[in-house]
């Protein structure tokens, strides 16, 4: 039986585009598990034993660096947290002189977050054979689990799981705000698509990439109109600095235009409900009212959730022995 | 279906049709009540998958015999494996254990014991649930070939088997024979 098996070759997750839809189901699918150990009263199985995972993010990070710390400690691995400003970084040591010696420590796996696109890929090829690489987030590019997690708040809300094999065909997903320096907005719209939903970037031009080539996706400059027929609001943070690189004349301009306030929630359908990835920026892209009193803002389920698809990605690259590619 | 994986199943015998399958569910219900005096405390709890059914069967007996309901679980033990990291290992289907196990007698049903390290691996999942007074285990066939200290409270028959031999319970019975490529 042991004989038959081989190890697979790379198993990394460096962006929802490289691991392809199918995948993208599977462990959607796999994370119905997961959520259901993370209801216990005892939330851990010793499913990755002996493994050791090292958080290293070289950007700041709270929710997702714990997310994940959380979900590795849930399947009884180690785990070693690694940041920037703390480190040798700091007195000129080099990224991959870095990642070598952490490696040199018998690591299973790296979680890296970076604000640079590119980073954990180029890590994925310094690390040892049978290393994992996971992105925890890199620059502009990709923010994989982000976009698992959301995907999953959304199965799970409509469905209650994604287990049986539901997916989000034809759900109208409007995803608002600075797309262009959003991470988050390019993993979302694969995740989305890749179960079925149809998707629209709502968003002053400025604020959208220059090329959507590729993109499954329908764009709009006007909210007020688009947001009765939507079912999902996904937020995205507007963050100030857009204002000095002058994509943005002023930020009353972005509220005024795509501000989720109270006028605006009115518009909203029977049953939209609002997703965000955090942290929120309360008084830009959504109001403090609408955040504490809209009956059907997902974020805790969205942070609760994340939880359980980092587990179920762990366990996909470090636990499963399936053949991911 | 037990291991080793991979190829098609061919059957080469019956071993059991479904009317001795059945006779052999009813026993093994009768065994189960007169073991724990009644079904005050007991409880079931179902190996995914292929113990799902046959749990539904006794729990549907027990009821027949002395009316009592008792409750039905359904365990997957993939994250308790001790073969992770040597062989494909999915948690396939749902855990969910509707009452609080401690105090309890948890009747473990599977339908076929082979090397018991499905069993161990519930044992420790059984643990996460709270402490069973007892835990008992219920099983269709014991084919044998056991690599840990594990034995089955009730069985609905016993065959010898070769290791490379494949059993299959199935509504219709249970047949011996071995997968092919």
């Amino acid at each position: 039986m042991t004989a038959a098996f081989e190890p697979q070759g790379p198993r990394h997750l460096l962006s929802l585009e490289d691991i392809g839809p199918d995948a993208i189901t599977e462990i959607l699918r796999l994370t119905d598990r997961f959520v259901e150990v993370n209801e216990r009263s005892i939330p851990r199985v010793p499913a990755l034993r002996g493994k050791t995972i090292a958080t290293c993010f070289f950007e700041d990070s709270t929710r997702t660096r714990m997310s994940f710390e959380t979900a590795a400690k849930r399947l009884s691995a180690e785990v070693l947290n690694f940041s920037a400003g703390s480190s040798s970084l700091s007195k000129g040591e080099s990224l991959r002189d870095t990642i070598e010696t952490i490696g040199a420590m018998g690591v299973d796996a790296f979680v890296v977050r970076h604000r640079s696109s590119g980073v954990p890929e180029q890590i994925s090829r310094w690390v040892g054979e049978g290393v994992s690489v996971l992105n925890g987030g890199d620059g502009w590019h990709s923010h994989p689990t982000q976009g698992l997690l959301d995907a999953y708040t959304l199965v799970e809300h409509l469905h209650g799981g994604a287990g049986t094999g539901h997916r989000l065909d034809g759900v109208r997903i409007g995803i608002v705000g600075d797309v262009r320096h959003s991470r988050v907005a390019r993993s979302d719209v694969t995740a989305f698509a890749a179960m079925g939903a149809q998707v629209t970037l709502i968003a002053p031009s400025t604020l959208l990439p220059a090329s959507l080539e590729g993109w499954p996706v329908e764009v709009t400059h006007d909210f007020d109109a688009i947001l009765p027929d939507l079912d999902v609001i996904a937020l995205l943070r507007v963050q100030r600095e857009r204002l000095a690189d002058g994509l943005l004349p002023t930020m009353q301009d972005y509220v005024e235009g795509y501000g989720l306030d109270a006028r605006r929630a009115d518009l909203m359908g029977q049953g939209t409900v609002i997703i965000h990835p955090g942290p929120v920026v309360r008084g830009i892209e959504v109001t403090s009212e609408v955040l504490e009193t809209h009956p059907r803002v997902l974020v805790q389920r969205q942070v609760a959730n994340g939880v359980a698809v980092r587990m179920a990605v762990l366990f996909w690259l470090l636990g499963s022995g399936v053949d991911i590619t | 279906m037990t291991p080793p994986y991979g190829g098609v199943f061919v059957a080469r015998s019956t071993v059991m049709d479904a009317a001795q399958v059945q006779r052999a569910l009813t026993r093994i219900s009768h065994e189960i009540i007169e073991r724990n005096r009644g079904l005050e405390d007991v409880a079931v709890v179902a190996l995914q998958t292929g113990g799902v059914e046959i749990a539904r069967r006794i729990a549907h007996l027990l009821f027949e015999i002395d009316g009592v309901d008792v409750p039905v679980g359904t365990l997957d033990v993939a994250l308790y494996r001790d073969d992770i990291g040597l062989r494909p290992v999915m948690p396939e289907a749902a855990t969910d254990i509707p009452v609080d196990l401690t105090g309890k007698v948890v009747v473990l049903v599977d339908d076929v014991l082979f090397t018991g390290r499905t069993i161990r691996a519930a044992l420790d999942a059984l643990t996460d649930f709270g402490r069973p007074r007892a835990v008992q285990l219920a099983v269709v066939i014991d084919r044998g070939h056991r690599e840990l200290p594990i034995r089955p409270d009730y069985v609905g028959k016993n065959l010898p088997t070769r290791r490379d031999e494949v059993v299959d319970v199935n509504p219709e019975g249970v047949l011996l024979g071995e997968m092919r490529k």
